[in-house]
């Protein structure tokens, strides 16, 4: 209940996390103040880079009282405009996956090591966000919850696979141990509708809890309140689904 | 890279981006998310100077019939060119 007269306070600021390999990755962190304690929330950008609406969303979460970093997976590439930097990792077919599960477990690791997180943590990405965060959730340990939007290529045909990518994250479903909540658009094209229901088809298979809904007059990005792609009924639905979901899976 | 759909084409120009003008060693042609045009994909194209960071970059993102004419374009400009003895390649 949210109530006007409560006590909010928030600290948001970049700092820094030992990514893959030991590297030094910028996060952009926030989180509510207090003494909590407060989930957490890995935040994993869209391929569009490290962006506005990503810090935007990352304070959203701290509001709604998550504990909440997004790494810059983009980090090696060298800094610059957030397109400038995304493009040149458009330019090599994106970051490789090991690179990029290794720096959302370090994101991960940052949030457990807070003195006012109540021991529980999701991980939230957008577009070829939704994708790592599938296959983080999937592929190490100390994830209780994964909020997947609009991930393409979590289903890969094996000519889409390269060295970057060499393992299509469903083929992780087995491995995956917290529950799944996915937003989708029926006009997406990346995931399609037949690429979502082989990956429901994968969750059932192995008996795992989730959650999907499918958008009608939505497509790729209909959060994104700055593109044409924004659909104001669903984005609104989608995020209440979203604190539902978190609400109940990461309540201490 | 949600589409993965990238090439890349090395190339001897000159671009002028958002510091000035700059040497461009190389074009990246995608069909993919583009930063600014109104579209879910279109085909990019970033000439780029890799040497010097990821602010060297001259983007366009192109409709597919905006794109294929302008490759018809630089073809008939090109022929044009060299029908004329303009052309002096190495």
């Amino acid at each position: 209940m949210y109530t006007t007269d409560q006590y909010e306070g928030m600290l948001a600021e970049t700092v820094a996390i030992q990514g893959a390999n030991g590297d030094r990755v910028l996060a952009y962190c926030a989180r509510p103040l207090g003494k909590g304690p407060f989930p957490g929330m890995v935040l994993i950008h869209h391929m569009p880079g490290w962006d506005e609406w990503y810090r935007e969303a990352t304070r959203r979460f701290a509001h709604h009282g998550y504990a909440s970093i997004s790494p810059n997976l983009y980090e090696r590439t060298g800094h610059g405009s957030p397109d400038d930097v995304a493009a040149a990792v458009r330019a090599d077919g994106g970051v490789p996956d090991d690179q990029a599960v290794a720096d959302i477990e370090a994101a991960m690791k940052y949030l457990r090591a807070l003195p006012n997180l109540n021991g529980k943590v999701g991980v939230f990405g957008t577009c070829s966000g939704g994708r790592h965060a599938v296959l983080a959730a999937s592929r190490v340990a100390g994830f209780d919850a994964v909020v997947d939007c609009w991930g393409g290529g979590v289903v890969m045909q094996s000519d889409q696979l390269t060295l970057q990518r060499p393992v299509a994250p469903v083929d992780y479903t087995a491995d995956l141990n917290c529950p799944v909540l996915g937003l989708f658009g029926a006009e997406d094209h990346s995931p399609t509708v037949e690429d979502v229901a082989v990956h429901e088809e994968a969750l059932k298979r192995h008996g795992k809890d989730y959650e999907f809904h499918m958008y009608d007059g939505a497509g790729h990005g209909f959060f994104y309140y700055h593109r044409p792609s924004y659909r104001q009924s669903q984005a609104v639905e989608g995020w209440e689904k979203i604190w539902a979901f978190l609400g109940d899976k990461l309540a201490a | 890279m949600c589409t993965m759909i990238v090439q890349k084409v090395p190339l001897e120009g000159f671009g002028k981006g958002a510091g000035g003008w700059f040497d461009m060693d190389q074009a990246n042609v995608s069909w993919d998310h583009p930063f600014h045009a109104p579209e879910e994909h279109a085909l990019n194209i970033d000439f780029v100077n890799e040497s010097r960071g990821p602010g060297a970059r001259v983007a366009v993102e192109l409709s597919v019939e905006s794109a294929r004419q302008l490759v018809e374009t630089i073809q008939k400009v090109l022929g044009e060119a060299e029908g004329k003895g303009l052309l002096k390649e190495a």
